[in-house]
């Protein structure tokens, strides 16, 4: 902790507190950080120790991606306009694989990386209004930006209704996390959602 | 069909055949038929049946000149066979994904060989070295150095490096010995042998070929890691290879008494002399290529020539100097293709491109052909039980334990582990090929009296890896994945959902920034962008890599030459493109007026190429499958199959299953820039929308006024659709484009753009990017605009 804290001059013993709970269920190395705190600042171009949405906005490659906004949308916690390095980590965390030999403890607090918060960080890309639902037209966006601009409206929202249809167990003609969840069992989200380098 | 085509395949060689023995026919007795002069009146020797001696009886009106023919015709001939026979092999896609291509094209060589061995009684057309050397393997070390995704090469030069030649080392060592040991142990009985030639036989050996490994991990995409890791081995390991063959050669012609310290040493030091030296051939050449395309501005027509003359004396140079001409071909080809493809005219780039496949492809068929061919032959056969099970029990297994154990002392330094799996297919796709039989055909039959020995043992080690681990190639590598997904089909949130990880996985590896910074990387950008490209590239070239407007250039005129199409077709701007599919536009968007138009359409009697409304509609999703299911299912149901079907069809495909199209085949698909660039048309629409209602305050307004006095500053993209130049590299040469640019622009208005705003819920739901109420006119001027997230969108990362 203490060589990191030497490595990390922004920091403050209030986020190492954090950084310890991060290390203590194993999910983020300190080769990882020292790693991911290069990106950072690379990233973080005029060294404010902060990053800012159109930092994020120059990596040009996540111009290409349908859903790169939302990513990057991601990162800030509602209200926030920068994103710290500690959040930075806790949200890449989320990618790594989850422990299977851990034990599951309810006492502990849910690790980032397991499936049921991949599976929120999953939902809350949908869910941008946060009211714990994706509605229909929330569906609509993502699936609007999702294909190709040949599909037409009607298509759009004949597929939306159809997911919606398979996926509402309560007939609320919205998509809770519970059905969310539901909907996705038989997916291996581990491997889905992991990326390979931070192993 | 397929026996049709047999026929012809059977019938070309019978009538290579059949001429052979005609015109053998015709000389009994003219034993000496001269070889007539080109410039010579030849016309009135008389070939039919006249002995050497007969006068001229009379004018020739018509003769048959074979010999005068013979050699080039015949080459030609075979090219024409080997051609044919690849239309044979593709014609069966279901057998080409089980049996990878080279596997069947030794077979037809098998067949062929045997009917010429049934004609002559002999093998008359054999791979020789030199034909093999000179002629078939140049273009396909060309294009393989041409199509090289650099950054991914370099940034696993290290590990390459390792593999090529502590791993060949390694194979050529354990399998000599190993062979040796056995041999003294009596395994092979008795042969006329020594240490030194198992040394040398265990160094031709031991390379992996870079025309199997292309030939075979085509057909399966494999991550691009492991990829280039097994291919670039197999491209750097010629170093070590030539450098071990000669050695022993010339250690096994010294004798083992001459061997001294001073020998070995020297040994060693040729090594770093052949290898560098090589290289240092190759990268000469690639900067005389270079420098040579900077100025052939006016001879455009033969600008495509010059490269492959410079490849092909790279590597000649190479071999005069008795250095690596491998590695002096690959160099060329790596440090060349930027600069070039920069400075040349484009359809110069194309042309380049398409030859060097067709090239690289033929010469790839034309070598499996002969390499079956070449089998048909008992003069070569010698049969050793012992050395040849032995031989080809140690390569697989050498190799195996080699690749591991290189791997783990690697993954203590490597950033990114490399995992079991990978090392597994890494060593089971160490294939032997056609260069192993090249350098075991070179050897002198004085001095090693077990050459036919080798020669087999080389042939059946290649069919060995090139048929049969060719074949389990495919079905191990997705074995050892992931188990098999459910048996059931999946939900459309399935689908949809997969999709999104993909892209979720995506955009979260560009932002972790997955190979991360590196300190010589940068070092080396800058001296590039500094000196180099000031030297070798065109100034007008240099110029438009730096603003890349001509990006927006392009999308500007497409869609300007679009809309000007439309608009003289139909006379009026509201309006349905009907074309293509692939295309990508503007105008789709204004698809909610399609309720007035329709009447319009469906009234006008139209070209013969126009289509009906309803059926484009109906275009989108397979019609074969509409028409079948549409009686069967109910109305419901088949909106369900719609519904997946659409899916299936238009999702956009996350990055990753872009590029793994590394592939001797296939150039690229076409579908991936329209979907990229439609990707980025809307992210930047969509964000000029929100920077639009967050200056303004306003849900987004019809007017672009703003945007006006914007024009004029400096625009800078990042290079969201990659120019033409650039399109060649689906392993992801673009991010080396990409980080290119200026790297200190001020962050110009840069605080305003990304508002936090744009990342809620607010701009999102609007969704500007299907705004159909605006009309068309702000569709042009809203094109140069979305140029303006400029300084911002700096191109600069991993």
């Amino acid at each position: 902790m203490i060589w990191c804290a030497a490595v990390l001059p922004n920091t403050n013993t209030n986020s190492m507190n954090r950084w310890f709970s991060c290390f203590l269920f194993n999910i983020v190395t300190p080769a990882h950080i020292v790693r991911l705190y290069d990106r950072f600042e690379a990233l973080d171009k005029e060294k404010t120790g902060h990053l800012r949405p159109q930092d994020f906005g120059a990596i040009n490659r996540l111009a290409m991606n349908p859903i790169g906004d939302r990513i990057i949308g991601a990162f800030f916690s509602p209200g926030q306009e920068t994103v710290d390095f500690h959040s930075f980590v806790r949200i890449l965390a989320h990618f790594r694989p989850a422990d299977k030999k851990r034990p599951k403890d309810p006492s502990m607090p849910e690790p980032v990386n397991s499936r049921t918060s991949k599976l929120k960080f999953a939902f809350q890309l949908y869910d941008q209004d946060k009211d714990g639902k994706i509605s229909r037209a929330e569906l609509l966006q993502v699936l609007r930006s999702m294909l190709e601009m040949q599909v037409t409206e009607e298509q759009l929202e004949s597929i939306a209704d159809r997911t919606i249809q398979e996926a509402d167990l309560d007939k609320d003609d919205a998509i809770s996390f519970e059905e969310f969840r539901k909907s996705l069992e038989k997916v291996n989200i581990d491997h889905k959602m992991s990326i390979r380098f931070l192993r | 069909m397929a026996c049709r085509t047999c026929l012809w395949l059977l019938g070309t060689t019978f009538f290579t055949c059949t001429v052979r023995l005609v015109v053998e026919g015709t000389e009994v007795g003219a034993t000496q038929e001269s070889h007539p002069e080109p410039g010579v009146v030849g016309s009135n020797h008389s070939q039919a049946g006249g002995g050497h001696g007969s006068s001229i009886s009379g004018i020739q009106i018509v003769t048959f000149k074979w010999h005068h023919v013979e050699a080039p015709y015949l080459i030609a001939l075979w090219i024409l066979v080997a051609g044919v026979s690849k239309m044979v092999v593709e014609l069966n896609h279901s057998l080409t994904s089980v049996i990878p291509e080279s596997a069947l094209l030794i077979i037809i060589g098998w067949i062929l060989g045997g009917i010429i061995y049934g004609a002559d009684k002999m093998q008359t057309f054999t791979l020789t070295p030199t034909v093999f050397f000179f002629y078939l393997l140049p273009q396909v070390i060309l294009d393989a150095g041409y199509f090289m995704p650099n950054k991914l090469f370099f940034s696993n030069m290290g590990a390459i490096l390792v593999y090529a030649v502590i791993g060949t080392c390694w194979n050529a060592a354990t399998v000599g010995l190993g062979l040796w040991g056995c041999w003294l142990g009596g395994a092979m009985g008795d042969i006329d042998i020594g240490l030194l030639q198992f040394l040398l036989f265990g160094s031709l050996i031991a390379a992996v070929d870079p025309v199997a490994v292309i030939a075979v991990f085509e057909e399966v995409h494999v991550n691009e890691v492991l990829f280039i890791m097994v291919f670039g081995e197999s491209l750097l390991n010629d170093g070590v290879t030539v450098v071990l063959f000669n050695v022993f050669d010339a250690f096994v012609s010294l004798g083992g008494a001459e061997i001294d310290a001073v020998e070995i040493i020297k040994g060693i030091i040729s090594f770093f002399v052949v290898a560098f030296g090589g290289s240092l051939v190759g990268i000469i050449f690639a900067l005389l290529i270079s420098l040579l395309t900077r100025c052939t501005k006016n001879i455009q027509i033969i600008e495509p020539g010059f490269i492959f003359i410079l490849g092909y004396l790279s590597y000649l140079t190479a071999e005069m100097l008795s250095l690596s001409a491998i590695l002096s071909i690959v160099f060329c080809g790596i440090c060349c293709q930027k600069y070039i493809n920069a400075n040349m005219d484009e359809r110069s780039v194309t042309t380049v491109r398409y030859v060097m496949k067709v090239l690289a492809n033929g010469s790839e068929t034309i070598i499996f052909v002969f390499l079956g061919i070449s089998a048909i032959d008992p003069a070569v056969w010698v049969w050793n039980t012992g050395f040849i099970l032995l031989t080809l029990l140690f390569i697989f297994v050498f190799r195996f334990i080699g690749v591991f154990l290189l791997t783990w002392i690697l993954n203590k330094y490597r950033l990114v582990p490399l995992e079991f799996i990978d090392q597994v297919v890494m060593s089971y796709g160490g294939l032997r090929g056609a260069v192993a039989y090249g350098l075991v055909a070179m050897l002198d039959e004085n001095k090693f009296k077990e050459k036919n020995l080798m020669v087999s043992t080389t042939l059946i080690v290649v069919y060995f890896t090139v048929m049969l681990q060719g074949i389990t190639m495919k079905p191990l590598v997705t074995w050892l994945k992931v188990k098999r997904a459910a048996v059931t089909e999946l939900t459309l949130a399935e689908k949809i959902q997969n999709r999104t990880f993909d892209h979720m996985l995506v955009a979260i590896e560009d932002i972790s920034g997955q190979i991360g910074h590196n300190y010589m990387r940068d070092k080396w950008h800058n001296f590039e962008e500094r000196w180099l490209c000031w030297f070798l590239m065109k100034p007008s070239a240099r110029k438009s890599r730096d603003y890349i407007f001509n990006i927006f250039h392009q999308l500007n005129l497409k869609d300007a030459m679009s809309y000007v199409k439309e608009g003289e077709r139909r006379g009026s701007l509201a309006f349905v493109r009907n074309e293509t599919k692939a295309d990508v536009d503007f105008n789709k968007k204004f698809r909610a007026s399609f309720s007035e138009i329709m009447p319009d359409i469906m009234a006008d009697n139209m070209g013969p190429d126009h289509v009906p409304l309803s059926s484009i509609l109906q275009d989108i999703v397979p019609s074969v499958c509409l028409d079948m299911h549409e009686q069967d299912l109910t109305m419901r149901e088949s909106e369900d199959f719609n519904a997946h079907h659409l899916l299936q069809q238009h999702l956009y495909r996350g990055r990753k299953q872009h590029r793994h199209r590394y592939s001797r085949s296939h150039l690229e698909t076409n579908r991936d820039e329209n979907e990229v660039q439609e990707i980025f048309q809307r992210t930047m629409r969509s964000r000029l929308e929100s920077f639009k209602s967050a200056k303004m305050g306003v849900a987004p307004a019809k007017k672009i006024q703003t945007k006006h006095q914007k024009k004029d500053k400096p625009q800078k993209m990042p290079n969201g659709n990659s120019s033409d130049k650039s399109k060649n590299h689906p392993y992801g040469d673009k991010d080396f484009e990409f980080s290119e640019g200026d790297g200190g622009s001020g962050g110009e208005a840069a605080g305003d753009l990304f508002p936090m705003r744009a990342y809620r819920v607010e701009a999102g739901i609007v969704n500007p990017a299907f705004m159909a109420e605006m009309d068309p006119m702000d569709n042009m001027q809203q094109i140069p605009h979305v140029a303006l997230l400029p300084q911002t969108l700096n191109s600069f990362d991993t």
